[in-house]
């Protein structure tokens, strides 16, 4: 267990090097911290000593380690826009970007195991084929899309009567097609603060519901990925000889599915999909720009079209930083669940 | 192709003998998604010539016809069957146009992508030892850091470097090389996955004990034992690039409004969604919805005919 | 009445092309402790054979027909439910390959101890003992570290050994044993036959051994059953077949046996291989590979191209050959006359 600790630390750190580079030499090639700080009135030569003061005529390694040292540190140095150290801004939208992202991945998990192990159960009823249709369809809708018709069904309603209002049917279809809107579909609300610059929604049902709709759009990309996985893996599960034996041993069919074959099925679908849960991080980019949720994906965004690079160089390592920490979580809950990965710290 | 007569069976007849073929006239859906596909390629690439305006032309455009609805709503004017947008550019020539961005980098992407992604997994496959690891390290980072991530992270550099004009004039090749670069690892890793298996096997010892070129061994002969995941994994690329592309251009680091792709005409319509105006949005959307689906079907039925070994992940 | 009668079985797959028939009118019986064989190449349906008598074969596979009847109860059409107190309690299984067997995620004990409750009230921890004392019983080292193991801390004798005394578990009639050697080295397994064969003859269990290596049979079964394409081809005293084989297929697996052959010579083979289940021959599925279609005097039978052979009794065992079926015929005419 202690070596398999170390190996994924180093695997880690390794990550994070490449990350730091790739910003470093963002940081490097793009921002000019001169030019922000003095602006365009003063002469070339002041430039210059200043250029000189700050170590910016160092040679790339120096930089580059004076680079990693401050990151080592959480220090980026300040946003343009802000005028605040980087870490504080991106610190201050982080909460709003973790709950929108612990909110989606809660509908996720919730909705895509019953449902994947349903169609891998009865893969001919028309129930599954009805999940399995709406999957595919699913994942070819961007998640903006699916964000902007959410707020058209829900926040700004749909009334429409194509139908004969005067029958019965017509009125009852109608009705079906009408929605009343209302939903809160911009920004956050007034969140509960906690502790620090931490506000969350979960706190209120007034919060709750500004989560509702950017939760479900940011859940709606991964919850057709992770139901046609589940599904794939526990057919082939249940293909498998352990699975016949356990059948031929008289086993009840609900421990099979739900002891032998889930369990053997959530190996797989653990390693992809707590991988796939880091990248919704970058979804949320998507999701905070169409409902103005107030966190880190729309910082970014207003980063680049500011050219803010101090700003963007910190959303990287941090946002690289979330995807290694969850990458090796992901590992270390593999490692407790699959009994083949512990052969290292086994007593002998 | 003269010499085909004389073989015994032409490769057409072997087509037409083939399960692939076979099972394709057992699968209605698989039949819709290829009409479908081929009508709005068709449509796309004919959209010059079937267009009842140019949207790239400023002076067939009318401002005072703006925001103009669809045909079935009230206050729709004949002229323009599917409305007009902001700009009062009819909508149904935009989103022909714009299909047809779409398209062009969705195809783009995948070739550059292909292209890097195999001869990347073949040198990986092949070699092993140190090229591989490094190759497949990198392949690791960029899939966890998700390939959206890497799109908007290297489409926001090179807006950056180049400024905003400039990117939007080199707009098509520029998001064909963005989306190229994010998307390699899932071509690699397939590609060494099945470079792996084809290694072991004893027609490349044979090929290597003749004196074969390694360059020779692999693209002679274990590539073509490649294609079929290939060829499942670019149909699921195809509509992955499309969607990436319209993300980007959602997020304004794509296509411009000028000349617009089905992501960036999502982008301007989404502003008048408040005002009323859903259909500068959504019907662009059904479009980009239809044109998705339509190859993920695709896909899927190609992937359960060939039933390659894929990459899981 | 015997303890199991399986009377013209038969199972298909449906296919897109249509069903194919992977077991025709297969019949046999296994009395009390008795131990059977049935040997065929891969593909003649002896697996199919083997899960049909629990009713495990997976989709599309189904039965079509038939009756199997277990001491006195049929099996075919029973609920789910039913067939489950059967399977793992009165009959049990032990599969091909024992790395594959074993859920990879459970414990030895979990494994065993979930077999024991799915058939009786019994707590955890008699359940443990029970287990232990098989293990101890399928001698296999420090039994009692094992049930806190999981199948990947075992080696494949070991684990095969596990599935031994999960299969005895619950001191059931009869042990299906599909193969339960192949997949393991060949010094061990002699070693895990000897144990299985042990075990059954010590607590009386009937064995149903499916299994191409014609040695193992001839060594452990009192009664055997040869099969071709899905057919029962010949049957009887496992001793009687093998040293007078009637049916010429019975005939060319035993001379293909390297021991058959002459020091210095060429293994005898049987020409060609089985056909597929979709596309059988005419007649006498085996027929195409058989060297006694042409009489003797060079003429032609053409029953075996035509007709599918009836089962002949020849002592004390049957085969389904037109040439066997001549044979005795020729042999009572003669016989016939001098009584007149």
């Amino acid at each position: 267990m202690i070596a398999f600790l170390i190996k994924r630390l180093f695997h880690a750190l390794l990550v994070m090097f490449v990350i730091s580079v790739i910003a470093f030499a963002i940081q490097d090639n793009l921002g000019d911290p001169i030019q922000q700080m003095v602006g365009q009135s003063v002469p070339e030569s002041e430039r210059e000593a200043l250029r000189e003061e700050l170590g910016l005529n160092d040679p790339f390694l120096v930089q580059y380690l004076r680079f990693a040292v401050n990151a080592a540190h959480f220090d980026f140095g300040y946003s343009y826009v802000f005028n605040q150290p980087t870490t504080d801004v991106v610190l201050r939208h982080l909460p709003a970007t973790l709950e929108l992202v612990a909110a989606a991945t809660f509908l996720i998990i919730v909705l895509s195991v019953p449902i994947g192990v349903y169609s891998a159960i009865k893969p001919r009823a028309w129930l599954s084929r009805f999940f399995m249709g709406v999957s595919i369809v699913g994942i070819s809708i961007p998640v903006f899309l699916t964000a902007i018709v959410l707020i058209q069904l829900f926040a700004i309603g749909v009334s429409w009567t194509p139908f004969p209002a005067d029958t019965g049917w017509g009125a009852w279809l109608n009705d079906l097609i009408t929605t009343e809107g209302g939903m809160p579909a911009y920004g956050r609300g007034d969140p509960v603060p906690v502790f620090g610059t931490w506000e969350t929604n979960f706190a209120s049902l007034e919060g709750l519901s500004y989560l509702v709709l950017p939760a479900i759009s940011l859940a709606s990309i991964m919850l057709p990925l992770f139901i046609r996985l589940i599904r794939a893996e526990m057919l082939e599960v249940l293909q498998s000889d352990y699975v016949k034996f356990a059948r031929a041993k008289g086993i009840s069919p609900r421990r099979i599915y739900f002891l032998h074959a889930l369990k053997n099925t959530m190996l797989p679908v653990i390693t992809v999909g707590g991988v796939q849960i880091g990248t919704l991080v970058a979804y949320t980019i998507l999701t905070e720009t169409v409902f103005q949720w107030p966190g880190m994906g729309l910082m970014f965004l207003d980063a680049i079209e500011r050219s803010d690079i101090p700003l963007i160089v910190t959303y990287l390592m941090i946002v690289g930083l979330i995807f290694v920490i969850t990458n090796t979580l992901v590992d270390l809950i593999y490692g407790l669940i699959n009994p083949t990965v512990k052969l290292t710290g086994k007593p002998a | 192709m003269t010499t085909l007569t004389s073989r015994p069976k032409s490769r057409w007849e072997r087509f037409c003998d083939s399960y692939l073929l076979y099972s394709f006239k057992r699968d209605l859906i698989a039949q819709i998604s290829l009409l479908v596909f081929i009508a709005l390629v068709a449509v796309a690439v004919l959209a010059p010539w079937l267009a009842p305006m140019n949207p790239y032309d400023l002076s067939q455009i009318d401002i005072l016809a703006s925001e103009l609805p669809p045909f079935w709503v009230d206050g729709s004017d004949p002229a323009y069957l599917m409305g007009t947008d902001a700009q009062g550019r009819d909508l149904l020539s935009t989103i022909l146009y714009g299909a047809r961005v779409s398209l062009i980098i969705g195809f783009g992407a995948v070739l550059m992508q292909a292209t890097l992604g195999v001869c990347f997994g073949l040198l990986a496959g092949y070699l092993g030892g140190r090229v591989d690891a490094f190759l497949m390290r990198l392949a690791d980072i960029q899939l966890s850091f998700s390939t959206l991530m890497v799109a908007i992270v290297v489409g926001a550099l090179f807006k950056a470097i180049f400024g905003g004009g400039t990117f939007s004039d080199y707009a098509v090749p520029l998001l064909v090389l963005i989306i190229g670069l994010a998307e390699w690892p899932q071509y690699a890793r397939t590609v060494r996955a099945s470079v792996l298996a084809e290694k072991g096997k004893e027609y490349v010892d044979a090929a290597r004990v003749m004196g074969l070129s390694s360059r020779r061994i692999m693209f002679r002969h274990i590539l073509p034992n490649t294609l079929s995941p290939i060829f499942v994994i670019s149909t699921v690329q195809v509509a992955n690039a499309i969607i990436s592309e319209a993300a980007l251009s959602f997020l304004g680091l794509g296509m411009p409004e000028t000349q617009p792709s089905l992501g960036s005409l999502i982008k301007s319509g989404f502003d008048y969604l408040q005002s009323g105006s859903w259909w500068i949005t959504l019907i662009p959307g059904v479009v980009l919805v239809v044109l998705v689906l339509v190859i993920n079907l695709l896909g899927d039925w190609l992937r359960d005919v060939l039933n390659p070994r894929l990459y899981k992940g | 009445m015997s303890l199991l009668d399986v009377n013209h079985l038969d199972v298909r797959f449906a296919l897109r092309g249509g069903d194919v028939r992977a077991l025709r009118d297969v019949c046999f019986s296994l009395d009390r402790g008795e131990r059977l064989g049935i040997v065929g190449e891969s593909g003649a349906g002896k697996s199919v054979a083997a899960f049909s008598l629990l009713n495990l074969i997976a989709k599309p596979g189904y039965i079509a027909g038939g009756s199997i009847c277990f001491d006195g109860q049929e099996l075919i059409g029973l609920s789910d439910r039913k067939l489950r107190k059967v399977r793992g309690h009165r009959m049990s299984m032990i599969f091909q390959d024992p790395m594959m067997t074993l859920n990879p995620v459970l414990t030895i004990g979990e494994q065993m101890v979930e077999c024991l409750k799915a058939h009786r009230r019994i707590s955890t921890r008699e359940a443990r003992s029970i287990s232990l004392n098989k293990l101890q019983q399928v001698q296999i080292p420090s039994p009692e570290a094992r049930l806190d193991q999981y199948p990947h801390e075992l080696s494949g004798g070991m684990r095969q050994r596990v599935i031994i005394a999960i299969a005895l578990l619950l001191d059931p009639d009869v042990i299906i044993a599909d193969e339960p050697t192949t997949a393991l080295d060949v010094t061990i397994q002699a070693e895990i036959m000897a144990l299985l064969l042990e075990l059954c003859e010590k607590h009386n269990v009937g064995l149903i051994l499916i299994t191409h290596d014609l040695g193992v049979v001839s060594q452990v079964t009192q009664r055997m059953l040869v099969m071709y394409a899905g057919r029962v081809i010949e049957q009887g005293p496992t001793r009687e077949i093998i040293n007078d084989p009637q049916h010429p297929y019975t005939q060319g697996l035993i001379n293909a046996l390297p021991q058959m052959a002459t020091p210095g010579s060429r293994l005898n083979q049987i020409p060609g291989s089985m056909p597929s289940l979709s596309n059988l021959p005419s007649g006498c599925a085996f027929h195409p590979r058989c060297a006694f279609v042409e009489r003797a005097d060079g003429s032609r039978r053409q029953a075996c191209h035509d007709q599918v052979p009836e089962f002949v009794t020849s002592g004390n065992c049957q085969a389904a050959c037109h040439m066997v079926a001549e044979m005795i015929e020729s042999e009572r005419i003669p016989a016939e006359e001098q009584d007149r």
